[in-house]
């Protein structure tokens, strides 16, 4: 037969490993990339000119970044790489896609369609966090990563996951002033969590090596808080953080930038428009495309691998996409793909077991905490890119009997915005199902449209 | 030629803490002159001369950006000839002019764009 057609979207830990899986099996992919360069989010690469070692960007996770880095440069003669593109829409059979500088439009026909895109930082609103100098935890480590900045020369972090960690101990690495460190769950995480962390013992001490560093570096650590509002004016931003100590006793952080994180949410905008089916994932309450172990998902010829369909971060995601590509190629009966997924997929699924269990370890020691979106007061904001409060989302509820989100969103316009709900719909599904006495898993999510992203009116698109 | 400073408080929002010995970029916002550095994205050349980016269209005060990674939206502004560009992920370009509202030749215009040609700050 011929070559099978084959699309990889991103190139973080899992496109790459997905791309290289093909040029193995000998086949020659399109690889699309939003970014400028590989390396996607956590393994970003700085731009040209920058000279900080891999060992300063990455620290502990140096090599597997260093590793990703120069296997994708070994890879860029035999894919047809299009960085600076993004995937904007899927049609049977075909991706939609538009280079960000030149409006250059393009319609791939696939026989295999392998999505890796990733995760943004997942958000719960806190009262003020609309206000300039509140930053996404990704965005906090960003500037550092890729710019060699800090978003202000006092930081309070607050939320909950491990990158809230991450990035305070980079901060303080770089000479940045961490003012607090704030975390949302408890310090001490339940048996069922630590079970579950058990499964990457060597990553749970890296973890707890971090909280003694960040500490030994005089940071203010807090655990089980309750975010109360952040502070300051129109004009200036951001002044300081209040929050609720484990005691009850509001305690008072000035700063002039805030990261705010609760772990991650999977980009699934893609899934949603291959008309993908989805599934509630109990423990983190979020719905992600339904795949199977090798990341095949329900519409024929369309595959998933990494955060963007299961939060299993970067060394799960490199497993990950290698095992959807040789799935991919199996199922299109490449004979060559076929002998590599017979040889590798039983490895391949126990290592993304194991990952399994420490990413549900994670979710239980660092829980989204729902609870505080229902309790958020009516005049704080949801919807950031329209100062959209949870009054107006309520109002939705109890006014106009809207019990469902997409219903909610079409009156109230939270998740209607530039962001297209990525910063909004988790916690405002949580508010209207707190509003509604229903659990959230039955107010539905709020779905993917076209574009994924804002295009300009002007792109057009040739046959 | 003037050196971007290193010190926190001194009108910028982002500070720099390495790879300071790139060469410096000239490029205009708002009309006033600014120093960038190559590499630089446009977003660090507003926060690292600024507090803010853009006013919110909705009248909750300024925005500076949120996610850096391209997929809030919040950093948008505008070469003088009205395209729209993303802050966070479009590098400096010596001799680029930027504006951070929209030229009012663009439609819709939205009401603080209004009032900024009326010479009105918007709440």
């Amino acid at each position: 037969m011929t070559s099978p057609r084959v699309v990889v979207v991103g190139t973080g830990p899992a496109g790459v490993r997905a791309a290289q899986a093909l040029v193995e099996a000998g086949v020659r992919p399109i690889v699309i990339d939003e970014g400028r360069r590989d390396g996607g989010q956590i393994y970003r690469r700085q731009p040209e000119g920058f000279t900080r070692t891999h060992a300063t960007l990455y620290g502990s996770e140096a090599a597997k970044a260093q590793a990703l880095h120069s296997d994708f440069d070994a890879l860029r003669t035999q894919i047809d790489y299009r960085p600076e593109t993004l995937a904007w829409n899927v049609t049977a059979g075909q991706l939609h896609t538009v280079h960000a500088t030149s409006g250059e439009t393009a319609a791939l026909n696939f026989d295999a369609l392998i999505v890796c895109a990733g995760a943004t930082d997942r958000l719960m609103p806190v009262p003020g966090w609309n206000q300039a100098g509140c930053y996404s935890l990704g965005a906090a480590q960003i500037a550092l990563k890729a710019q060699a900045c800090a978003i202000g020369s006092r930081v309070v972090f607050m939320g909950s996951g491990p990158l809230l960690y991450l990035v305070a101990a980079q901060y303080l690495k770089a000479g940045a002033t961490v003012e607090a460190l704030l975390d949302t769950s408890p310090a001490m995480p339940t048996l069922n969590a630590l079970r579950g962390l058990l499964h990457r013992p060597r990553l749970l001490l890296r973890g707890l090596a971090l909280m003694a560093s960040l500490r030994l570096g005089g940071v203010k650590l807090m655990h089980a808080v309750a975010p109360l509002r952040i502070d300051g004016t129109p004009d200036g931003g951001v002044s300081g953080v209040v929050v609720r100590d484990a005691r009850g006793a509001e305690r008072a952080f000035a700063c002039d930038a805030v990261g705010l994180g609760w772990h991650l949410r999977a980009e699934t905008q893609l899934a949603d428009l291959a008309r993908c089916e989805f599934a509630f994932e109990p423990l983190s309450r979020q719905w992600l495309p339904r795949i199977d172990d090798c990341g095949r998902s329900s519409t024929p010829g369309v595959y998933f691998a990494g955060d963007g369909a299961r939060i299993l971060g970067a060394d799960g995601a490199e497993a990950a996409g290698r095992l959807a590509a040789l799935a991919a190629l199996h199922d299109v009966d490449h004979a060559r793909g076929r002998s590599l997924f017979a040889a590798e997929q039983t490895a391949l699924t126990r290592t993304l077991a194991t990952m399994n269990g420490f990413r549900e370890g994670l979710a239980r020691a660092f829980r989204w905490p729902h609870e505080q979106a229902a309790a958020l007061p009516n005049d704080a904001v949801v919807c950031r890119c329209e100062a959209v409060t949870a009054g107006e989302l309520r109002r939705s509820v109890f006014e106009l009997g809207s019990q469902e989100v997409n219903r909610a969103k079409a009156f109230s316009r939270v998740g209607m915005g530039r962001c297209q709900g990525r910063y909004c719909a988790h916690a405002a599904a949580e508010i209207v199902a707190a509003a509604a006495s229903v659990p959230v898993e039955l107010v539905g999510r709020l779905r993917g449209q076209a574009p994924v992203k804002p295009l300009l009116m002007s792109a057009q698109e040739h046959e | 030629m003037n050196k971007p400073s290193l010190q926190p408080g001194s009108g910028g929002r982002f500070v720099r803490l390495a790879e300071t010995a790139r060469a410096a970029v000239h490029l205009s916002i708002d009309g006033a002159p600014v120093t960038a550095l190559e590499g630089d994205t446009l977003l660090v050349a507003l926060l690292t001369h600024g507090r803010r980016v853009r006013s919110s269209e909705f009248g909750d005060g300024t925005r500076a950006g949120f996610c850096l990674m391209g997929a809030c939206q919040d950093c948008w502004v505008w070469d003088e000839a009205g395209h729209r560009l993303r802050a966070c992920s479009t590098a400096v370009v010596d001799g680029m002019r930027v504006r951070t509202t929209p030229p009012a030749s663009l439609w819709p215009v939205t009401p603080e764009v209004a009032a900024r040609e009326r010479g009105e700050v918007f709440r």
